[in-house]
């Protein structure tokens, strides 16, 4: 296999909710490509995607079933992401697998220090070290140039597009094997959205990305996989070209057409 | 029809604000001009016996001052508890509920809860006594503003925290209680406000004094019981010092009021 990552037949229940969110999801995310997930509000490809680092797990009472396995990084075992119980490895694995949310979130602190808090964390201790891989991050995230000056600034004060493109900067900082991107745009102007998704195609290079997005021309654009999920299902899942072009299955063909979603 | 209506509910809520605004500009004048003309240098040098009230102006400032450094540990650490762990557990509400009494609670009640269970056991009157009374009064101020500020910390914010391999604990410390500082600030710099202007709670805990005091084991120099007892006397120049030290404990809350006020508008650069 050269899956990063593997969703077998997952199902997901909300805390209290009579039935599960997910119904058996399976899907591959292939190492160094850009697996796109679309599908009408409330089919769950943001339950999916929220999976895949537990970030539900913050909310204690949902339950998991089926597995998630992350490719270890000597390359070949895997390991199931579900069995996980203790903190370290909690965080280890979101260290590994890194999420950019639909609004920008930057931290209540300096642009430098948004990126070095997490390095910190992760144990990089030498200064310079830290301003090494701050500079190389902000770099990627194409965000040197506009804020090289300015460093020691309130990450807040930077545009809705900055913040974003800090926080992707920030994920890549920890040199995550996968990168999450919940609806990265939806909240961002044209111009900052077509920056983004240069990004991204960049990033696909050094990264695994699964994508959540509403926007159907963004996934026929930038992802090589597409799957099409409905009311907690995977409809159809195949290269984004097929999905766009040719779906097989009558229901993917409707939504991409517009006739419902 | 509805003109008229619209037009007297103008002219009534207008009223109603002068009124308020009339009383308020009453006090504040008569404190002015009765404290301002007995306000010299020799207030701020001299202790009460010796006609001045550097000593209870001091006194007051250790008492609220102590009581605010051991209640902001407390009242953020349970803000903290109530709405990062607490969930929306029994617990949590009861204790929620609680804060939102222990609020509403008359000072001399408190003062008089002091007096039973510090004052009569040791047998006598102590700035710790004093201390004690006011740490319970600003407390749930603390912790009330503390859980209203980081209720409104964006749920994103703890995600990517999380998100990036933070724990709760680093989430918590260096994110969330960072967004919501300038809110917390207010909180305690207000609850500083109100405790320092409390007459009721120290009337029997801490007493007052006289003389110049350092020691809260023992009696300790209070400024708002001193304007008490300055005020009842038959001395003029006695009456006169009581209403500058009116004059002076008007104008501090005020200016801790204001700070406050510009620290909660200045959160947002």
């Amino acid at each position: 296999m050269s899956n990063m990552m593997e969703v077998q037949n997952l199902r997901f229940t909300y805390k209290g909710a009579a039935a599960p969110s997910l119904k058996g999801i399976s899907l591959p995310i292939e190492k160094n490509k850009v697996t796109a997930l679309i599908g009408p509000s409330g089919c769950g490809k943001s339950t999916l995607l929220r999976g895949m680092n537990r970030i539900h797990d913050l909310y204690p009472g949902h339950v998991y079933d089926g597995a998630i396995q992350l490719l270890n990084p000597d390359g070949e075992s895997y390991t199931d992401i579900l069995s996980l119980k203790k903190e370290a490895e909690m965080i280890r694995l979101r260290q590994r697998v890194g999420m950019i949310f639909q609004k920008p979130t930057p931290f209540p602190m300096t642009i430098y220090e948004n990126i070095a808090y997490g390095l910190k964390l992760s144990g990089v201790k030498k200064r310079a070290d830290i301003d090494e891989i701050v500079e190389n991050s902000l770099r990627d995230a194409a965000l040197w140039g506009e804020v090289k000056e300015r460093l020691n600034h309130d990450a807040r004060g930077l545009s809705g597009g900055q913040q974003q493109r800090l926080c992707i900067a920030r994920a890549i900082a920890l040199k995550p094997e996968v990168i999450l991107f919940d609806e990265p745009t939806s909240a961002l102007d044209p111009i900052s959205t077509l920056a983004i998704e240069e990004m991204i195609s960049v990033l696909r290079e050094s990264y695994s990305i699964c994508i959540v997005t509403h926007n159907m021309q963004q996934a026929a654009r930038i992802s090589d996989y597409t799957g099409f999920m409905y009311l907690g299902e995977m409809i159809e899942f195949d290269q984004t070209d097929n999905i766009f072009m040719k779906p097989s299955v009558k229901q993917t063909e409707d939504y991409i057409s517009g006739r419902f979603g | 029809m509805r003109l008229i209506a619209n037009r007297l509910f103008l002219i009534f809520s207008t009223l109603a604000a002068l009124i308020g605004l009339f009383f308020l500009g009453w006090i504040l004048f008569t404190l002015c001009a009765k404290g301002l003309a007995g306000l010299s240098l020799q207030v701020f040098t001299h202790d009460l016996i010796e006609g001045g009230l550097r000593n209870v102006i001091v006194g007051q400032i250790i008492m609220s001052g102590v009581a605010t450094v051991i209640g902001i540990p407390v009242g953020i650490l349970a803000g903290v508890y109530l709405q990062e762990y607490g969930g929306d557990s029994k617990l949590t509400e009861f204790i929620r509920d609680l804060s939102d009494v222990m609020m509403s609670a008359p000072s001399i009640v408190v003062g008089t809860f002091v007096y039973a269970i510090v004052v009569i056991p040791t047998g006598h009157t102590s700035g710790w006594a004093g201390v004690l009374a006011l740490f319970i009064l600003m407390v749930p101020i603390i912790v009330r503003t503390t859980d209203d500020m980081l209720k409104l910390v964006p749920v994103e914010l703890r995600e990517a925290g999380i998100a990036i391999g933070a724990s709760k604990y680093h989430v918590t410390m260096n994110i969330v209680i960072r967004y919501a500082k300038a809110g917390i600030l207010t909180g305690i710099l207000l609850a500083f406000a109100r405790v320092v202007g409390e007459t009721a709670p120290l009337l029997y805990t801490s007493g007052s004094s006289e003389f110049w005091s350092t020691d809260l084991t023992g009696t300790f120099p209070s400024l708002t019981v001193s304007i008490y007892n300055l005020a009842t006397m038959p001395d003029e120049e006695m009456v006169q010092l009581g209403w500058t030290g009116a004059f002076l404990l008007t104008a501090m809350v005020l200016v801790i009021n204001l700070i406050g006020r510009y620290a909660s508008n200045d959160k947002r650069r």
